[in-house]
């Protein structure tokens, strides 16, 4: 009776191990099938000229991307600008000062932005600067990334400042330091790697945003004209293309989703490998 | 018993006399705590100029309650309060700005702690650097200074541009005690600094403690009486959050004033 009820104990055992191992082969499994198709699909499309070149007239083939690359570099550049200073100095205020009610609602406000839906957060966007100033712009899809930055950058920022020991903060308080500079000059810097791994965590996560742009930066078939006129932008334009009825512009989408992965891959690992070796936390 | 003034001192035979030492701070009626919760309930204490004075008693006795308001540490932990008067050198303590009172009465910790970002020499210049000295001339004559003063230069002379954090525990924290005297303190406060060294760190510290101590005041606190033997002119005997028994340190060792030093000392309970 005994033996039978191990054996099949055993049997349930190995049953949901192979299970569980099944389950995190198809989670693991879906980043390498999504980069192979991608490869498989985009790679023949990719040439220096692809890279360089602005797209042809409508109707006629080949033309390149170089608008869209110019364009998400300078969309996500301007939203890091915006987002990452305030994210960080949100952070820093409710990790150093951050206590009672007001600091819950910015932690939870933080939060539930986290969820919003990113179309709504470019619908805000189109409220906030293209309707008044009558345009699409990059301006505007810069800011509607900004708002998806903030909260990430913000809650990044606070927990890494909660990972600097206490002990620290003694230490420069007792050396007869204003508390300002013991925050921005000793706590800062010691969890200056983790904010900054955050930050291009966040701009990672940005640049592949699609939606929020749809309706703000708008895209662009020519070159790039300036932060008050629509601009193309590399997810925006494999949208387009993707669901355009033509056979060449479908290759270009491919090639044009590898580049922005293996971007989006590059900084992703960038960054994690940067901040190995200073705190060995998982993030 | 009048627990409201420090114990008469003993008169001894050896050496100076260290009780005629001026009064380098001293501390009436002191009263603090977390919250609602007394921790120190009127605590009376005098410490003598360029003496190392120790505090001994069984954990939660209060003793780094004690240690902290002595630099206003104590008012960084939320909802701590503190009340009576502690006088430096004749000026109210609690009135003055704690910022410019934690230069004076620099403070060393339990566990050694580096600045993670800085170098061995930064670390020291700390104090200095954070609070706008440029001059790199005296910075370094400071580092070298300091690091001599904490028995650490030897050590470290050939690798100052090192990461603090990459020496051992106990040179932490003599490099600790090195940043703390650079910015040249009347008063320098450790609490338990030796509670996470082996005994050789421990010996290092106490033997720098005892060279420091003729040029300031040295206050310690420590679990191990042997410590406080070794080091201390003076010892304060804290229980419960009362101070029990105040005076020269080979008295209280020797002829306990009270019952519950006696207790306490020969290990009959804490």
């Amino acid at each position: 009776m005994n033996d039978a009820l191990y054996a099949r104990r055993k049997k349930v055992n190995a049953l949901m191990f192979a299970l569980t191992a099944a389950c995190a082969a198809v989670a693991s499994g879906t980043l390498l099938a999504i980069l192979g198709y991608i490869a498989w699909k985009g790679a023949s499309s990719i040439s220096w000229a692809f890279l360089t070149n602005l797209p042809k007239p409508v109707g006629e083939h080949g033309g390149g991307i170089a608008n869209a690359i110019v364009g998400s570099a300078k969309v996500v550049g301007l939203a890091g600008l915006m987002g990452i200073p305030v994210g960080v100095l949100g952070g820093v205020y409710l990790a150093e000062y951050g206590r009672g009610r007001y600091a819950f609602a910015v932690r939870y406000a933080a939060d539930v932005m986290n969820g919003v839906p990113s179309i709504v957060v470019g619908l805000f966007a189109y409220a906030l600067i293209v309707h008044p100033m009558k345009r699409f712009s990059a301006l505007s899809g810069s800011v509607a990334l900004a708002f998806i930055m903030v909260p990430i950058v913000l809650r990044n920022t606070e927990e890494f400042l909660r990972l600097v020991p206490g002990t620290i903060r003694e230490a420069a308080l007792a050396l007869g330091v204003p508390r300002w500079k013991v925050t921005l000059l000793v706590i800062l810097p010691t969890a200056g790697r983790g904010i900054l791994t955050g930050a291009l965590l966040a701009l990672a996560r940005v640049a592949g945003e699609t939606a929020p742009l749809i309706f703000t930066a708008f895209g662009n078939r020519f070159a790039d004209n300036g932060w008050l006129n629509p601009i193309a932008t590399l997810p925006h334009t494999i949208f387009t293309y993707a669901i355009s009825p033509y056979e060449d512009w479908h290759n270009q989408a491919w090639a044009a989703a590898l580049i922005l992965m293996i971007f989006v891959l590059l900084v992703n690992v960038t960054a994690r490998v940067w901040l190995r070796p200073s705190s060995g936390s998982s993030h | 018993m009048d627990m409201m003034r420090p114990m008469p001192l003993p008169a001894v035979k050896e050496g100076a006399a260290p009780e005629n030492a001026a009064i380098a701070m001293s501390v009436r009626d002191l009263r603090a705590g977390y919250g609602a919760a007394p921790v120190l309930k009127g605590v009376n204490l005098e410490i003598r100029e360029k003496t190392v004075t120790a505090i001994i008693g069984p954990s939660g006795c209060g003793k780094s309650t004690l240690i902290r308001c002595l630099n206003r540490m104590h008012e960084a932990i939320p909802g701590a309060t503190c009340d009576g008067e502690i006088l430096l050198g004749g000026r109210n303590a609690l009135a003055i700005d704690p910022v410019l009172l934690r230069r004076e009465v620099g403070m060393v910790f339990q566990r050694p702690n580096p600045f993670p970002t800085m170098t061995i020499a930064q670390n020291v210049a700390a104090g200095l650097v954070l609070n706008g000295v440029r001059d790199r001339a005296l910075i370094a004559e400071t580092v070298e200074k300091s690091l001599r003063r904490a028995a650490l230069w030897d050590e470290v002379k050939d690798k100052l541009d090192a990461p603090g954090v990459g020496l051992s525990g106990g040179q932490q924290q003599r490099l600790c005690i090195a940043r703390a005297l650079a910015v040249e303190p009347r008063v320098l406060l450790l609490d338990e600094p030796c509670s996470a060294l082996d005994p050789i760190a421990t010996g290092r510290i106490e033997e720098l403690l005892i060279q420091i101590k003729d040029q300031l005041t040295v206050v310690i606190v420590t679990h191990n009486m042997q410590q406080a033997a070794r080091v201390s002119e003076y010892t304060v005997f804290m229980l419960m959050g009362e101070m029990v028994e105040y005076g020269l340190t080979r008295r209280m060792f020797t002829q306990p004033a009270d019952k519950r030093t006696e207790d306490y000392i020969t290990g009959r309970f804490g």
